[in-house]
């Protein structure tokens, strides 16, 4: 498994490509879901930052930060996982957005993954889940 | 039991970067479950019951209990949002009784693992 391997590279020294450290966005109003995805994506080479709600997310975006994956909760105070991707998808973002979601109700995680993401787990994430997640990442910068 | 494989994932994640990553994961369980079970407790005060309300309080209260593996109160926070789905005032005070007790429960159980 290749960690870190960021999109642009720049040259060391000795000529060897370094690699720019993976981000993520924890985007979730549960402090107990922050503090685990964090810790999950930091052990796997992420620098991570979190927000409280979609809108948060979104204005991340619009300052001009831009992320490797976003991990989006679909409920959410002021601005809602489904608004915020639809946001984001709207704004150009195409960064990898994941769902994470305690819903249950198929229609209502179907109607998040029509919002725009690229996949939808049952939260929290697990290490394997997000283990997936760096594989594709890594698939898609190669 | 009262904790499921979530647990165990929870301590999968503790090592020498995180020594103390479930103590904490639980500490912010305590603090969200402290907040929302007073806030739905004055909920079910309010007649006539705001079931949308209740539904989001209990919403959250069962992603917090997910989280750390909580089975039982997540299953009584499952029934509770059906019996606010159902509009049945009596369905989740009986409910919120037995998910209290369920907490109570657990929290003993989670001070003898942490001693």
């Amino acid at each position: 498994m290749v960690v870190g391997t960021g999109a642009s590279g720049s040259m060391a020294a000795d000529g060897v490509e370094e690699r720019k450290q993976m981000s993520a966005l924890i985007v979730d109003d549960n402090s107990v879901i922050q503090k685990i995805h964090k810790v999950i994506m930091t052990k796997l080479g992420f620098e991570t930052q979190v927000v409280d709600n979609g809108k948060m997310a979104v204005d991340l975006h619009t300052s001009g930060c831009s992320f490797d994956v976003i991990l989006m909760d679909m409920e959410m105070p002021v601005m809602n996982g489904i608004e915020a991707t639809k946001e984001l998808r709207a704004m150009g973002v195409e960064t990898m957005i994941v769902g994470v979601t305690a819903c249950s109700l198929e229609s209502e995680k179907q109607a998040f993954k029509e919002a725009g993401l690229n996949e939808c787990f049952v939260k929290p994430l697990n290490m394997e889940e997000a283990k997936s997640l760096v594989k594709k990442l890594n698939k898609e910068d190669n | 039991g009262y904790l499921d494989d979530q647990f165990v994932q929870l301590e999968e994640l503790q090592d020498h970067a995180n020594p103390n990553f479930v103590e904490e994961v639980v500490a912010l369980f305590y603090k969200d479950s402290s907040r929302l079970l007073l806030n739905i407790d004055q909920a079910l005060e309010k007649k006539p019951l705001e079931f949308t309300k209740l539904d989001g309080y209990m919403h959250q209260f069962k992603g917090s209990s997910s989280s750390i593996g909580a089975k039982k109160v997540k299953a009584e926070c499952t029934l509770f949002r059906d019996y606010c789905r159902a509009g049945n005032a009596e369905g989740c005070m009986r409910t919120f009784q037995q998910l209290k007790k369920e907490y109570a429960t657990l929290r003993k159980k989670l001070e003898a693992y942490f001693q």
